[in-house]
């Protein structure tokens, strides 16, 4: 386990290090929160931002701390017991941390289609990028409960796929070798006071801000033997 | 082994062929006897059947639970997510004639199947969750049970505060969407305090639910937004029907042997 690393370099990341154990903060948003209007109210992204991915990332700074002192106790019932708080708090710190940037105003492109690299390999699985969004949504719309729903690349097999994770559950625990282009938060909290419960239509606008631009510097970094066609 | 009286009654499923006699025992798929099996084996051309559920109302008009459940949330929660749930069951049930002939209860445990449960299941349990909180709940609700739901309470809890306690805590620690319970199990015979995921209710393990608490965010969103400890407050204090509890639990004793009644001496 990595708790103890001594390394400095923590500025700007998003966690410092306090007597050798880590602790995570809030990153900032890259735009305003009014930035993502009429798609995404200002009212749900300050929420969802300063309430939501805070109280997260507060349970999960507080699950490692006291994970911290059952290792140094050899707790093993306290080590094992804390495991569904730290998936829960640290994969909602993971998700939405990469949800932010998914996002993107349509001034700075967000919505602008993927080219390139991105652009064909969508076009070569799912047929066409409408047939993608349609995929993407019909997984969304299906999903019971509370969840995320990711365009995501199998690393090892160097193919994309639409997948589903329930709850807070970060998109390796799908797999290893399964890194997120990008993730669509359904959870309720994400849309219902602007959408309530008309989850469609939120899937549905959604994609006028959805940052292709950063699924493909990702895409791209974990596909280096690309076929360019 | 005769399901919880709750909904045996109900308005709100129109059956058209259903043998009551015959009781309920076991989970397979036991809606449709021998007799049934073959009429519905009749030539194409007579007029298809289909069992249907209806949106019950809640017991008090959508603006009785203001200030604490506001008229807005109601009319969301009831008239959308609710009434979503009976017509996407309805629509599911419009392909599966296997599935005709029971109640919503019965549904409910047959859907889910011991653990694997079938797509029907869903809207199926979501239905009847929601049926049974909007009656779990009443304008001027809250304070404390009284006679025997408080001694019962009293004595598988300690206390009504560490029941509370018990109850806040469950609901704040839930993850995900899902349910708060305040059920009496019927193996062990005592009330306890369980949560449930996305739609499974305590009907499934055959235990009986005395109130329920939906902690699905569209359920206290619009009102409190992401403050789940002052929703869970609120419904303790103001909104939990300790009646319709006390009504649940005279109920549930038909079932459930909880000792033997306190017979004066002489």
């Amino acid at each position: 386990m990595a708790l103890r690393i001594v390394s400095r370099k923590a500025q700007g990341l998003g966690f410092r290090h306090v007597r050798g154990l880590q602790s995570f903060s809030l990153p900032d948003l890259p735009y305003d929160y009014g930035a993502l209007e009429p798609v995404i109210s200002a009212e749900i992204m300050q929420l969802h931002h300063q309430k939501h991915h805070q109280t997260y990332i507060s349970n999960y700074n507080k699950a490692l701390e006291q994970l911290h002192h059952a290792l140094s106790k050899a707790d093993s019932p306290t080590i094992v017991g804390l495991q569904s708080a730290i998936k829960f708090n640290g994969g909602g710190h993971i998700n939405h941390s990469i949800f932010w940037k998914n996002l993107a105003p349509i001034s700075e492109g967000g919505g602008e289609p993927p080219k390139a690299s991105l652009g064909w390999a969508i076009d070569n699985q799912f047929g066409s990028l409408e047939a993608l969004i349609q995929k993407v949504n019909a997984e969304g719309a299906a999903l019971q409960g509370s969840g995320w729903v990711w365009l995501a690349l199998d690393k090892e097999q160097q193919k994309l796929s639409v997948e589903t994770t329930a709850n807070q559950d970060p998109l390796v625990t799908k797999g290893s070798a399964w890194v997120p282009l990008f993730g669509i938060d359904v959870w309720e909290h994400a849309y219902y006071l602007q959408y309530k419960n008309v989850k469609a239509d939120y899937l549905k606008n959604i994609w006028k801000v959805i940052n292709w631009k950063y699924a493909s510097e990702v895409y791209e970094k974990e596909s280096p033997c690309l076929e360019r066609q | 082994m005769g399901s919880c009286c709750y909904g045996a009654f109900s308005a709100s499923s129109h059956l058209s062929v259903t043998d009551f006699s015959r009781g309920f025992k076991s989970p397979k798929l036991p809606c449709l006897s021998k007799r049934q099996e073959r009429w519905f084996a009749r030539p194409q051309g007579a007029p298809k059947i289909s069992a249907y559920y209806g949106l019950r109302t809640p017991p008090y008009k959508l603006d009785a639970l203001e200030p604490h459940m506001s008229r807005r949330t109601l009319e969301t929660h009831w008239g959308g997510h609710h009434r979503n749930y009976v017509e996407g069951l309805n629509k599911q049930l419009e392909k599966n004639q296997l599935l005709y002939g029971c109640t919503l209860d019965e549904l409910v445990k047959v859907t889910y199947n011991n653990g694997n449960p079938s797509p029907e299941f869903n809207n199926a349990a979501q239905v009847w969750n929601h049926d049974f909180f909007w009656e779990s709940m009443q304008p001027g609700g809250g304070s404390m049970p009284i006679l025997g739901v408080l001694q019962q309470i009293e004595k598988d809890f300690g206390s009504f505060t560490n029941f509370r306690e018990k109850f806040v805590e469950a609901a704040l620690t839930l993850f995900g969407s899902g349910w708060v319970w305040l059920v009496l199990k019927r193996e062990e015979r005592r009330l306890a305090v369980i949560k449930t995921s996305n739609a499974i209710c305590p009907l499934v393990w055959d235990d009986i639910p005395i109130i329920s608490l939906d902690m699905w965010e569209h359920a206290y969103y619009l009102d409190y937004k992401n403050d789940k400890g002052k929703y869970v407050n609120v419904f303790m204090n103001h909104l939990v029907s300790w009646n319709v509890a006390m009504a649940r639990m005279a109920r549930a004793e038909a079932f459930v042997n909880l000792g033997e009644p306190k017979i004066p001496i002489a």
